[in-house]
């Protein structure tokens, strides 16, 4: 019975919360920097907003244009029913997901890479050659990450991974998991081209990575691209929380508790990162990667030793 | 207390990685610091219960390496009007890279060390070899003379974790000795280092093969 009223759970918290994870960010930023700032349920409005209007679509434009964003869209959301929110709530889930995982965000940069591309603008393409060139280096570094869990958990399932035995590890092997935590943290800064890496603020064409490829979406697409963009930092958020907070309470109230406490505390961090730092010069934003790949290459190293 | 050593290693074997792929001067001083700080209170955790000696040993090595020599590098840093390691001979990215071969390889190489009983499963090894060719690699690899500083550093960083293997064995006049001929060491390369600007108008060691009698 716990188990399904779980996975409902998790269904309905992946469907709403991540927009206010966005919000979440933008409030403290604004706070830094003492605005006001938008409200904190500004990105809901946004896509309400957008799913209203209508498309403009340009005649050069294929098919595949208008797969970008429903295929982002969509792994984005079958990635959060992989990742379990607490410790065994994820209604899907195999021997072997951590591979899915993995690649179904790679299928949903492949299609935004192609829609923007497929513009025919020459700035689009700029930004889909940047942002594939660092997203190859931070599928390594994730991989790496989960690979140290794979090998304390001896199982290649993620709610397996990141389920109730992980705890046990944290007295035995801590290090490793801390340098993993630290690792995937800059991967979720740049998989949701957050600063350092991104600036989701700017339009300035020469600095921007994933927001340029998105420039010819508009109306509904552009909701989908939004919330889709709002799943992944979701998901991303939610294997860090996983990682640092895999303690049970035993009570399903409590352990939801924990797990919406930790997610919101993840999107604090990355506002509090996003306000106390300048975005990298793109030069240095590979060497920034490596060292993400590094530490989690160094997590394995101080396990298999 | 011995809990604690393994976590700090791995704070200071990270501060390597900092100081081989940052070109910010400022920061590899600041990362340098630390780790030389953090090391400095090694003793206190390998030993638990320490005298007198090994208490002036620490407040030594964490004020000369903490405070003094960074205060006395950002001095020259800011004497010689340098921020950045522009263009090493090996470049940034090569460089972290080598520094991690290098530290997995050190991880190998001390497995096949015979330690002593208590050190054999810590870190103490690894971390010391890794830390010394970080410190190697800075030294032969960076231009600027401020950075090769840094590199001499790192390498005494890592010698010094190596000593703390044998710190009841090893006389404190050795130790004291040992930091005194790296502070000596230090304000000589400053004073090189103003003396280089003020002929070259730029820190640039590489200038140093144009130099004629």
């Amino acid at each position: 019975m716990t188990a399904i009223t779980n996975q409902i759970i998790h269904v309905l918290l992946a469907i709403t919360v991540p927009p206010l994870l966005l919000g979440v960010v933008a409030k403290t930023k604004a706070l830094f920097a003492g605005r006001v700032g938008p409200p904190l349920l500004q990105p809901y409005y946004d896509l309400i907003r957008l799913m209203q209007k209508g498309s403009v679509f340009s005649t050069t434009t294929t098919w595949v244009f208008r797969a970008g964003p429903v295929v982002a869209l969509v792994t984005a959301a079958l990635a959060a029913l992989l990742v379990p929110l607490t410790a065994d709530s994820a209604p899907l889930s195999f021997t072997g997901d951590l591979i899915l995982l993995a690649y179904l965000f790679g299928l949903g940069r492949f299609f935004t890479a192609l829609a923007a591309l497929d513009t025919g603008s020459s700035f689009e393409g700029m930004g889909a050659a940047r942002e594939v060139t660092f997203s190859c280096l931070a599928e390594p570094a994730f991989f790496m990450g989960l690979l140290v869990l794979v090998k304390l958990s001896g199982s290649l399932q993620l709610s397996v991974m990141l389920g109730s035995t992980l705890a046990a590890h944290w007295p035995t092997a801590g290090a490793s998991l801390a340098l993993v935590l630290i690792s995937w943290f800059i991967v979720l800064l740049a998989e949701n081209s957050r600063i350092p890496f991104d600036d989701p603020n700017t339009h300035l064409e020469l600095t921007m990575i994933h927001e340029v490829m998105v420039l010819d979406h508009s109306g509904p697409a552009y909701g989908m691209i939004l919330y889709g963009a709002a799943l992944k930092l979701f998901v991303f958020g939610t294997l860090i929380v996983r990682l640092a907070l895999p303690w049970e309470t035993g009570t399903l109230a409590a352990d939801w508790l924990i797990f919406g406490g930790g997610i919101l505390g993840v999107a604090v961090l990355i506002g509090i990162v996003e306000s106390s730092m300048a975005r990298l010069r793109l030069t240095h934003v590979p060497i920034l990667l490596v060292a993400a790949c590094l530490l989690s290459a160094f997590g394995i190293v101080l396990l298999v030793r | 207390m011995s809990q604690y050593i393994d976590p700090l290693l791995i704070v200071a074997l990270s501060l390597n990685f900092v100081a081989l792929g940052v070109s910010r001067i400022r920061a590899v001083i600041n990362a340098v610091a630390i780790q030389g700080m953090l090391l400095g209170f090694l003793p206190v955790l390998v030993h638990g219960q320490i005298r007198l000696r090994g208490m002036l040993l620490v407040a030594v090595t964490v004020l000369l390496k903490g405070i003094i020599i960074p205060r006395f590098l950002i001095h020259a840093m800011r004497e010689a009007n340098v921020q950045h390691e522009v263009k090493p001979v090996v470049n940034f990215m090569s460089s972290l890279l080598l520094g991690a071969v290098g530290t997995g390889l050190a991880m190998v190489f001390a497995s096949t060390l015979p330690l002593a009983e208590e050190h054999a499963g810590t870190l103490f090894v690894p971390a010391s070899l890794s830390t010394v060719w970080a410190g190697f690699l800075m030294l032969t690899t960076r231009k600027k003379a401020i950075m090769q500083v840094l590199g001499y550093l790192l390498l005494e960083n890592g010698i010094f974790l190596f000593g703390l293997l044998l710190l009841e064995a090893m006389p404190f006049l050795v130790e004291i000795g040992v930091l005194l001929d790296l502070f000596t060491c230090v304000f000589v390369m400053g004073i090189i280092i103003h003396h280089i600007n003020r002929e070259f108008t730029s820190i640039g060691t590489e200038q140093l093969t144009s130099l004629r009698e």
